[in-house]
């Protein structure tokens, strides 16, 4: 049920906000309303209900294990949310000048710092607003890099076929063309693919190192050597930097951009879509391209450094300075877990997913790289169950969540047939962890048994199993009021 | 063991050339590719007049899975984008090597005979699985 559907006219609730007119009569007639807005008329009460049910309904990694993989959906501390909350970070306006922001520079400048060490990055920008413009951000920093030096004839990114899904869309937004390397039956990048592949038109390789099929690529150096040889760049893509924080820096492995995900790593809340951060690091020769605003420290005091400081900065990416609440929690969880405690959440990231590994494998369940080790995810594949029991992967997904568990990544990456990518992280109990191996073991009897109470579940959440199939094909996105009172 | 007719030639990638034997081709995606990817529910062809590359990425395919890229098994040119395919891509799921073909070429049919036949084909499918 919507809010509108709630809808009486008339109806109010005026206790938090007062009704007031505004006096806008310089508003041109054109540019007026002829209807009024949609908006619900509804009670205070039932603004409460409505919102409180949505959330009960809501599964989340406050109610649930949530073993999404390249997701690292890990637990968010409240104390990030309560520093990020204090009234002079709340109440501070955009547009105040850096004299009176000296709390919100000081900390943002030393946030930089922190993610400049942990990654082995030159210099890094807070500015983009999520990871996929993080991503934008640095593949265009590729291109100003080669354009600055008439390198005009790179027009190719390489992506391997195990880089984050996200990764040649973000290729294509700043006008390249994509080429994909295929991974090889170890896991690791093909490296004669990739030798065949370089050449004049490489601007460069987006690499996820651990890959999303949550192993460490152990050719990395001599990947990095083939492109930088061929004059390309070597761009990070941060999803999976939780399996190696505070152990390896990709700055030390030759990658020239990194994107970071805060809401992964830096344990940030993942919005529905948003708000996000997503700094970029880069290596010294691309630091001019960065994107502004980026805070400096200038004797005592900090300050902004914009367009007139960087002119070759490829830009803002934000009307101000990138998400700052957002920034503020990944700062305090930062300074929480100081240099030592970030290479245990690498420690225990990576432990968890092992111990997983080792105990669903141990049950029977097919590994895809069964000869590595993995990373802090790894890779199940259930084509046995599909090919004799008849059941999907998507149904044990379903299933999980009639167990309490939220579904691993599903049928990503598509190079594994019938795929559960799986990420426990490393803020989950051993009981937890567990837990989720007896579901497992407990469907995979149901799906002998009787598989067809696989292929209907869940049973027991708030909506049963979607047609996503007819939602995709008969799109249905926006609310209309459909006429009388309620619905206007 | 998916649905092989004998007398098309198969691709890697998973695409069906039918030869009309009127100097045009019938291209479509195979049964086992139309099971792996799910329910279609977007298709997008190339447009007619359009000449193609040998292996040249020229169409694609949606599922709730995954979008995928179809390449023209054989260089040649467009003359022919299955129309029934806007409205309904589950053609392609329920006949994958009838209705749901997707575009027709206009090209050298001695050029078949690099591409796999039904057993090569299957060959490659067991290799996969």
């Amino acid at each position: 049920m919507l809010i509108h559907e709630l809808s009486r006219t008339g109806r109010r609730a005026t206790a938090q906000a007062p009704l007031s007119t505004a006096d806008v009569p310089a508003l041109p007639e054109s540019l007026r309303r002829r209807r009024r807005a949609a908006l619900p008329e509804v009670s205070e009460l039932q603004v409460v209900r409505h919102y409180t049910r949505l959330s009960q309904q809501n599964f989340s990694i406050d109610t649930h294990f949530y073993p999404l993989g390249s997701c690292t959906m890990k637990y968010n501390p409240r104390a990030c949310h309560a520093l990020a909350s204090l009234p002079g970070f709340l109440a501070r306006h955009p547009l105040a000048p850096a004299s009176r922001s000296q709390g919100l520079l000081a900390c943002l400048h030393d946030l930089q710092e922190i993610l400049k060490e942990v990654t082995g990055m030159h210099a890094v920008s807070l500015a983009p607003a999520a990871g996929a413009q993080g991503e934008f951000a640095g593949v265009a920093m590729i291109r100003a890099y080669h354009a600055a030096r008439g390198d005009t004839a790179r027009t190719e990114i390489l992506v391997p076929d195990a880089a984050h899904g996200t990764n040649p869309a973000s290729a294509v937004m700043c006008g390249f063309e994509v080429r994909e390397i295929p991974t090889g039956a170890d896991g690791d990048v093909d490296i004669a693919a990739l030798r065949q592949a370089v050449g004049p038109q490489t601007a460069g390789i987006m690499l996820t190192n651990p890959s999303t099929v949550g192993v460490f690529d152990r050719n990395i150096v001599q990947i990095a050597e083939v492109v930088h040889a061929a004059g390309g760049l070597l761009y990070y893509d941060g999803a999976n930097l939780n399996a190696i924080l505070g152990k390896v820096r990709p700055g030390d492995m030759g990658f020239d951009v990194i994107h970071m995900n805060l809401h992964k790593t830096f344990s940030t809340p993942h919005g529905g879509g948003g708000p996000g951060a997503g700094p970029v690091g880069v290596s010294a020769r691309l630091e001019p391209y960065l994107p502004i605003p980026l805070a400096a420290r200038d004797g005592d005091g900090y300050r902004w450094l914009t367009e007139v400081d960087r002119p070759a900065s490829i830009g803002r990416l934000t009307a101000f300075g990138g998400n700052m609440g957002i920034l503020l929690r990944a700062y305090v969880y930062a300074r929480m877990l100081g240099r030592e405690g970030m290479g245990r959440v690498a420690e225990y990231a990576t432990l968890n997913a092992n111990y997983l590994f080792k105990r669903l494998t141990d049950a029977g369940f097919e590994a895809a790289y069964p000869r590595r080790r993995a990373s802090h995810e790894f890779i199940v594949t259930l084509r046995r169950e599909a090919r004799e029991l008849g059941v999907t992967a998507m149904d044990f997904a379903k299933r999980l969540l009639d167990y309490g568990f939220h579904a691993p990544t599903t049928y990503f990456p598509l190079l594994v047939p019938e795929c559960l990518l799986i990420e426990p992280t490393e803020t989950e109990t051993k009981e937890a962890l567990d837990g989720f191996v007896e579901a497992m073991i407990q469907i995979r009897r149901e799906a002998e048994e009787n598989p067809d109470l696989l292929r209907g579940a869940p049973y027991s959440l708030p909506v049963r199993r979607l047609d996503d199939v007819r939602a995709a094909r008969q799109l249905d996105l926006a609310w209309r009021p459909v006429g009388g009172d309620g619905q206007r | 063991m998916s649905n092989l007719p004998e007398e098309l030639r198969y691709t890697k990638s998973h695409e069906w050339v039918k030869d009309n034997g009127d100097g045009t081709l019938t291209v479509g995606i195979t049964d086992h590719a139309q099971d792996a990817l799910g329910d279609l529910v977007y298709v997008e062809l190339p447009e007619v007049g359009r000449q193609v590359g040998a292996g040249e990425a020229c169409a694609v395919v949606e599922s709730v899975k995954a979008a995928s890229d179809i390449y023209s098994p054989l260089a040649g040119e467009v003359i022919e984008a299955n129309p029934g395919l806007a409205e309904a891509p589950e053609t392609v799921n329920q006949a994958p090597y009838g209705e749901g073909w997707l575009f027709k070429l206009r090209a050298d049919a001695a050029a078949l005979g690099a591409l796999l036949d039904a057993d090569g084909y299957a060959k490659t499918l067991e290799e996969d699985a």
